[in-house]
C-alpha cells in the first residue's frame, strides 16, 4: 500500500477544508489501496464527526419520515427500530449485503459510495478499464463478465454496481445531503448515479471535496415491502439480481409503487416504466409479469450474462407478489 | 513497547470459567517467554527478517521504518489504543499499517490470522470496542482511543472463554487456521439481534469461512453456548 497522510478532523467544516479523500469504514476504500487501484495522497477520517444519529423529521417537506446521519453504520442502521418498522425493504437490504463484520463496519455514507467489483477494474495487471484508467478500453466486453451489468451499460464499460442499500434507498427515494467548499446542497438518489457513457471514471454527482453527510428518506408511500436478492451462495455474496418494492395495495389494486433493482445496472435500477405498468391496476401475476417484461426491456446482455435478463424479470415478478400479498 | 502478557488475564464479567483440561499449557507457555529465550513463535517471526539483516531485532526495525516516515502522526491526545486492557502507543505508527499487522508484526499478537487480507475469510476478526470487526481492512491509527479484544485477550489455556471451550468439545476445527477469528465472530454474536435457529446462526457466521468445513461443529459450538447463556439470563 502506498503510503498517505492522516489526519481527523472534529468538525465537518475543517473535514471540507482539508481537500483531502475521506474515510469512513474503509471497507472498500482499504480494499481498494491494497490493490493499487486507489492511491490516495491523504487521507481524513470523518469517523469522528457527529454524523452518526438516526432522527425522526418533525417538519418541512419531509416530515415524518427519517434522518440518518452518514457515519452510521450498516448494522445499526439495519437494526434501528424505525427502520425495522417502516423501511423494512433498507434494513433487509442491509442484511443481505456483505459480512456481519463489514456491516459493523460500512457506513451509510460509504456505501452510497461504494466502487464496483468489477473484477478488471480491481486488478491493475488483468487489462484496460476506463473506470479505472480513462481511454484504456474495457477487458470485460471480451473477457469475464458474467456478473456484468445489462442495464445502463455503454461501449465504454459494462461495471455492475454493487450496492444493496441503495437499491432499497432509491426505491425509497432518498435524498441525499452533502456538504462542500460552496456550501450544502441536495441531490436526489434519482439524479445521484451517473451513467457510465463515455466517461465511467465520474460515478455520481459529488464535486471534488464535497462531503455526504447524511441522508433523508421521506415517509413510505407503502407497507407493502421488499427487498429479494438472488445471488450464487445463500450469503456473503453480491447480487446477480435483485429488486426492491414498495407498495401501496387498496381492495387489490396497486395506489401506488416503487421498483428499483440491483445486481443489473451501472448504477442502482430505478425501473419507472414498471411502475406506470403497475400503478392503478390489479396486483396479480399478469400484470407483475408485464411490470417485468418493461423494467427489463432493452437489456443488453452480452454473452455470459444474458441469464440475467430472465433472472431479473423473475426476481422482479416474485418480489411483486411478496409485497403486495 | 508491550508489558509482558499475563499468563491467566482475569476474566470480565461476561466471561464464564469452564472446569477443562488445559490445552497442552507446557506447550503454549514456550509461546509465552520473557525477552532473550527463543521461542518456536518469536524464533518463526525473526526468519522474515534474516533475508537483510540476520538476527536483527524485529522491533527495532519496526522503529526505524517509522522513523523515517514523513505521514502525519495521530493526534497525540488520541495516540493509544487498549489492547486486551493494555494501552498501546500509536504515535508515529505509519497510518498504512493496518490492526491485523499492528497485532501479529507489531505487538506480536499472533493469534489473530491473516487469511484472505481484503475482507472476504473473517480469519482476521477481532472486537473494536465490543464489536466484532475485519481487522485487516482497519487502519490501526483509526483504532485510537478505542478497546479493542483479539483471541489473547478472550481466554487463555486452563482458562478458556465458554466459546473456546465449546468449539473443542464440538471439534469445532481442522486445521484450526479460521478458528480464533470464528470464535471472535462467535462471541460477538452473542450479543447481536439473531434468531434462535441454526439457520439464524448459519447466516451470523457467514463472514467467517472455514476451508475445513467444519460448519455444522461450528454451528452446534455456538448454540451450545447460547443455550447456556439463555438459562443463565
Amino acid at each position: 500500500m502506498q503510503n498517505f497522510t492522516y489526519e481527523q478532523p472534529s468538525t465537518i467544516d475543517k473535514a471540507v477544508a482539508t481537500g483531502g479523500r475521506f474515510i469512513a469504514g474503509g471497507t472498500t476504500l482499504v480494499d481498494l489501496m491494497k490493490l493499487g487501484v486507489e492511491q490516495p495522497p491523504a487521507l481524513v477520517d470523518v469517523t469522528a464527526l457527529p454524523l452518526d444519529q438516526v432522527e425522526a423529521i418533525d417538519d418541512g417537506p419531509m416530515k415524518g419520515g427519517l434522518r440518518i446521519g452518514a457515519m452510521v453504520r450498516n448494522s445499526d442502521l439495519a437494526n434501528h427500530p424505525e427502520v425495522v418498522k417502516s423501511y423494512p425493504v433498507l434494513s433487509q437490504a442491509l442484511l443481505s449485503g456483505a459480512s456481519p463484520q463489514l456491516r459493523n463496519m460500512a457506513t451509510t455514507g460509504g456505501n452510497l459510495l461504494q466502487r464496483t467489483r468489477c473484477a478488471y477494474f480491481r486488478d491493475l495487471t488483468s487489462g484496460a478499464c476506463n473506470k479505472r484508467d480513462p481511454g484504456s478500453g474495457c477487458a470485460a466486453m471480451e473477457g469475464h463478465h458474467r456478473t456484468m451489468a445489462i442495464l445502463g451499460t455503454s461501449e465504454h464499460c459494462i461495471a455492475t454496481h454493487p450496492s444493496d442499500m441503495c437499491v432499497a434507498m432509491t426505491a425509497l427515494e432518498a435524498v441525499i445531503h452533502v456538504q462542500g467548499a460552496k456550501g450544502e446542497r441536495t441531490i436526489a438518489i434519482g439524479e445521484f448515479y451517473k451513467l457510465p457513457g463515455v466517461t465511467p471514471n465520474i460515478e455520481n454527482a459529488l464535486e471534488s471535496g464535497e462531503l455526504i453527510t447524511h441522508v433523508e428518506l421521506p415517509p413510505a408511500i407503502g407497507t407493502g415491502q421488499v427487498y429479494l436478492k438472488l445471488r450464487d451462495r445463500a450469503s456473503y455474496e453480491f447480487a446477480l439480481a435483485s429488486a426492491a418494492v414498495v407498495a401501496r395495495v387498496e381492495n387489490g389494486h396497486i395506489r401506488s409503487v416503487r421498483v428499483a433493482m440491483g445486481g443489473v445496472g451501472t448504477r442502482p435500477w430505478r425501473s419507472h416504466p414498471a411502475e406506470a405498468v403497475l400503478t392503478g391496476r390489479l396486483a396479480n401475476a399478469a400484470n407483475f409479469q408485464a411490470a417485468a417484461e418493461a423494467a427489463l426491456k432493452g437489456a443488453k446482455p452480452h454473452q455470459e450474462n444474458a441469464f440475467k435478463v430472465e433472472l431479473a424479470k423473475r426476481c422482479v415478478t416474485r418480489a411483486l407478489k411478496m409485497a403486495t400479498a | 513497547m508491550a508489558d509482558e502478557p499475563k499468563l491467566k488475564p482475569a476474566l470480565r464479567d461476561d466471561q464464564h470459567l469452564l472446569e477443562l483440561e488445559p490445552l497442552t499449557p507446557k506447550e503454549h507457555s514456550e509461546e509465552l517467554t520473557p525477552a532473550g529465550r527463543v521461542s518456536r513463535r518469536t524464533f518463526l517471526s525473526g526468519l522474515g527478517a534474516a533475508g537483510l539483516v540476520v538476527g536483527a531485532n524485529p522491533l527495532a526495525m519496526a522503529a526505524a521504518q517509522t522513523s523515517t516516515s514523513a505521514a502525519t502522526a495521530a493526534p497525540a491526545a488520541l495516540a493509544a489504543v487498549t489492547i486486551n486492557g493494555k494501552s498501546y502507543d500509536l504515535a508515529g505508527l505509519e497510518p498504512r499499517v493496518t490492526l491485523l499487522d499492528f497485532l501479529r508484526e507489531r505487538i506480536y499478537l499472533t493469534g489473530t490470522k491473516k487469511g484472505c487480507d481484503h475482507g472476504q475469510c473473517g480469519a482476521c476478526t477481532v472486537h473494536v470496542n465490543g464489536r466484532r470487526v475485519n481487522s485487516c481492512l482497519t487502519l490501526a491509527v483509526m483504532t485510537a482511543g478505542k478497546e479493542v479484544t483479539t483471541i489473547e485477550g478472550l481466554g487463555q489455556p486452563g482458562n478458556l472463554h465458554t466459546m473456546q471451550a465449546a468449539f473443542i468439545e464440538h471439534d469445532g476445527y481442522q486445521c484450526g487456521y479460521c478458528t480464533s477469528g470464528q470464535i471472535m465472530s462467535a462471541v460477538a454474536l452473542l450479543k447481536e439481534p439473531i434468531g434462535p435457529t441454526d439457520e439464524d446462526v448459519k447466516h451470523a457466521m457467514a463472514g467467517n469461512i472455514c476451508r475445513c468445513g467444519a460448519y455444522p461443529n461450528i454451528v452446534a459450538a455456538v448454540q451450545q453456548v447460547r443455550g447456556l447463556a439463555a438459562v443463565s439470563s
